[in-house]
């Protein structure tokens, strides 16, 4: 059963120049938005890393948004597609290991679009909700638990053996 | 003094990594007179009462190769960790997962049903899998249990020390091993291997153009390799970049390409992930059709990217297969 009180818990990663201006647009215009998403900015979304994604999945976020400028807007003329091209490759990847499509989204939104920024948030968002948690710290504990009797019959016998010796 | 003592062990792997040690050739001799094997069960005759009556740490160090994926793998990774000064974890399953940890795609119901009933050459018709335990004429048989999970060695128990390759060269077994006798070994939880990447060895570096742009990918085996030139400009996926070095390039040497066997550098944590980056970031299309046509060219990533370190991996398997084996979904 899901936790009742689970709210989704998405990672994004903006890029100075585009994305992350529309967000702070979006701040000063007032425009109220999910509170789901935690905003780290990097200067290009193709600093973006594909273990920066794999990585905050494996922490706990239950999606990944990546914001950049869109295509020919770069202000590094091609780190965006950059961007795009890995993110094509890593989405094959995720699919081949389990993680929905959903939970992973590569948006262009330009420095004027704030109600993009704000869309495109409550939308995925609310996919992910439907999706519900991912949490892989609880399946990574999950699959170690058919070791735990193992561990601990040896952790016994040792005590056992150890108590021998002193008697 | 007495000779310092050695064990090796091997779990989930194929025995290259036993041949790996034999390969050392006549440097052999000198090892064997230098230390004494006190456990090797591939070679030698001695049994586990004979490790568990061993005074815990008495052996300097275990040379542990293979993936853990059984409970007695896991119950020796346990013995010999409790018996041994150092712990290691020797080649690329055991340091990775290695190969065996593809098997981290499926679950463990998918691969006992392929295994037992499907492969072309099985005749099961009464669909007869292994059971942990068995009654034959009063007597109680029983086997490993086989979990749902492969793991790389640290992630059952501690290591001090990793070796790498698929199986380690005997350039660098001999290397760790004459660190250890001489107590020369680096802080522990160090690979022994240099820490930088593959291309820095290989004999085609000054072929590597600054920028490679590709227009497609080829697979080794359909194309005519140029011996000379740098996998990456003839269109061949080669892991270099995002491989660590010390092999001294014995596949590219042999007109072969990387294919990450010996690990990510230690500034990388997962290799996969950070060659997909290196390689598709230098996709020429600029479009995303043309694009994902270019890229179609590597029609296995986690194959690919991943061959030898599912386990390892950030993701570790494929993260919707069920723990419990047994209640199938496929």
């Amino acid at each position: 059963m899901p936790d009742p009180n689970w709210q989704p818990r998405i990672v994004a990663f903006f890029c100075n120049w585009c994305t992350y201006t529309a967000a702070d647009l979006a701040g000063v215009s007032r425009l109220k938005y999910a509170p789901n998403v935690r905003v780290i900015r990097l200067m290009c979304s193709g600093r973006v890393d594909p273990q920066f994604i794999l990585d905050a999945l494996a922490r706990g976020a239950d999606g990944v948004l990546i914001g950049g400028c869109h295509i020919g807007d770069c202000h590094y003329v091609e780190g965006n597609l950059k961007t795009l091209r890995r993110f094509q490759m890593l989405k094959r990847l995720l699919h081949d290991l389990g993680i929905e499509d959903q939970r992973v989204r590569l948006e262009w939104i330009s420095a004027s679009e704030g109600e993009r920024v704000k869309m495109v948030i409550n939308e995925m968002v609310e996919q992910v909700r439907t999706l519900g948690p991912l949490n892989l710290p609880k399946r990574f504990a999950d699959w170690d638990r058919e070791m735990t009797s193992l561990e601990e019959s040896i952790r016994e016998k040792e005590r056992e053996e150890a108590e021998v010796v002193h008697a | 003094m007495p000779k310092p003592k050695i064990a090796f062990y091997w779990c989930a792997s194929c025995g290259g990594c036993e041949e790996a040690v034999v390969d050392l050739a006549e440097d052999i001799l000198g090892v064997v007179e230098a230390v004494d094997i006190v456990f090797w069960p591939v070679a030698m005759d001695f049994k586990k009462k004979d490790v568990e009556a061993m005074p815990d740490q008495s052996i300097v160090a275990t040379l542990l190769n293979g993936a853990i994926r059984t409970s007695e793998q896991e119950e020796m990774a346990h013995l010999l960790r409790r018996k041994s000064q150092f712990l290691i974890a020797y080649g690329a399953c055991a340091q990775l997962g290695g190969i065996p940890s593809l098997a981290n795609q499926f679950s463990r119901e998918q691969l006992l049903r392929y295994v037992y009933e499907e492969t072309p050459t099985m005749v099961n018709d009464a669909k007869t899998r292994p059971q942990s335990t068995f009654q034959n004429n009063g007597h109680t048989v029983t086997l490993p249990e086989f979990r749902n999970v492969v793991r790389a060695l640290d992630q059952v128990v501690g290591v001090d020390y990793y070796i790498p390759g698929c199986p380690p060269t005997p350039k660098i077994t001999k290397a760790a091993v004459g660190a250890l006798l001489e107590g020369k070994l680096p802080p522990k939880g160090g690979v022994l291997a240099p820490d930088i990447a593959l291309c820095d060895q290989c004999p085609r570096k000054a072929t590597k153009p600054t920028n490679v742009s590709f227009t497609e990918f080829k697979r080794p085996h359909t194309t005519h390799l140029d011996p000379g030139k740098c996998f990456l400009t003839q269109s061949v996926v080669c892991m270099g970049p995002a491989t660590r070095g010390g092999c001294e390039a014995v596949c590219t040497r042999g007109n072969m390409p990387c294919s990450g066997c010996f690990g990510p550098t230690s500034r990388v944590r997962d290799q996969g992930a950070k060659m997909l980056s290196s390689l598709c970031a230098n996709v020429a299309s600029k479009d995303e059709g043309g694009i994902s046509g270019i890229l179609s060219g590597i029609p296995d990533p986690v194959g690919t990217f991943y061959r030898y370190g599912l386990a390892k991996s950030l993701l570790r398997r494929k993260v919707d297969l069920p723990t419990d084996g047994d209640r199938a979904k496929s």
